[in-house]
């Protein structure tokens, strides 16, 4: 497996360094890579939670004879 | 472009790397752009959010404002007491081969002040099939008085491939 790297660029002397990661910098990566995934699982959930109660409010106003235009006018 | 505005550092990736920093950056320019085109090696379909910190710092003094769009829902959002900037990077489900575009601009980076800057983002997937796409405008402050010499970017987890390219500009005002 390949050591992921770190490049340092000296903006002074314009020597750039690649150094490996080392194995807390890893670690910290690993747990990162693993909590942006949770996020991205709650977001798409919360999205989905949204979208189903914006549709539901849709179509109650739309039983109460508001227009696809009036109904669209109201998210604006 | 004025003689104003100065590259003052770069680097294109030829290898995969989870960070890069610009250390030791000169005092001698007004303000600074750091202007960035990345894709990050996570299979998402979108942005995936990078961070941003100076002078090696992760301590909680970071905050900002977002104003984000990302496909069709927009929403604005605040951190505060953060240990980082968020940025957005391309993900690598996107289409092969497209990437990001960030500025990020540090007006008065040497100055004896807390720390503000402004970004834009752009993740943008070229895809008939998928308009995925994110733009994100932000407003962040380190409350640190410290000049700014060091600028680090890193991927949270994962790694900018090979074409992301990374620049830093001096401004100055005379």
């Amino acid at each position: 497996m390949t050591i992921p790297t770190a490049i340092e660029v000296n903006c002074t002397t314009g020597e750039v360094i690649e150094r490996p990661l080392t194995a807390d910098e890893i670690a910290a990566n690993e747990a990162a890579a693993v909590q942006a995934e949770a996020n991205r699982v709650v977001a798409e959930a919360e999205a989905v939670t949204k979208a189903e109660a914006k549709a539901s409010a849709e179509s109650k106003l739309a039983a109460l004879g508001l227009t696809a235009e009036e109904i669209a006018a109201l998210s604006k | 472009m004025a003689n104003t505005y100065n590259l003052i550092a770069s680097n294109v990736l030829t290898t995969a790397t989870a960070s890069v920093t610009f250390s030791s950056i000169p005092a001698t320019y007004t303000d600074l752009v750091l202007r960035i085109s990345t894709r990050v090696d996570r299979a998402i379909n979108g942005p995936h959010n990078c961070q941003l910190t100076v002078n090696g710092s992760a301590t909680s003094d970071y905050s900002q404002t977002n104003l984000a769009e990302f496909g069709v829902t927009i929403n604005s959002t605040r951190a505060s007491a953060a240990a980082f900037i968020t940025t957005a990077s391309t993900g690598n489900s996107t289409t092969a081969n497209t990437f990001s575009s960030n500025e990020f601009y540090f007006p008065n980076y040497a100055s004896a002040a807390n720390k503000t800057l402004s970004l834009v983002d752009v993740v943008e997937n070229n895809s008939a099939a998928d308009f995925e796409s994110a733009i994100a405008a932000r407003a962040g402050l380190r409350s640190n008085t410290a000049a700014i010499t060091s600028i680090t970017l890193n991927t949270n987890g994962y790694n900018y491939m090979v074409g992301s390219s990374f620049y830093l500009y001096g401004i100055k005002n005379s």
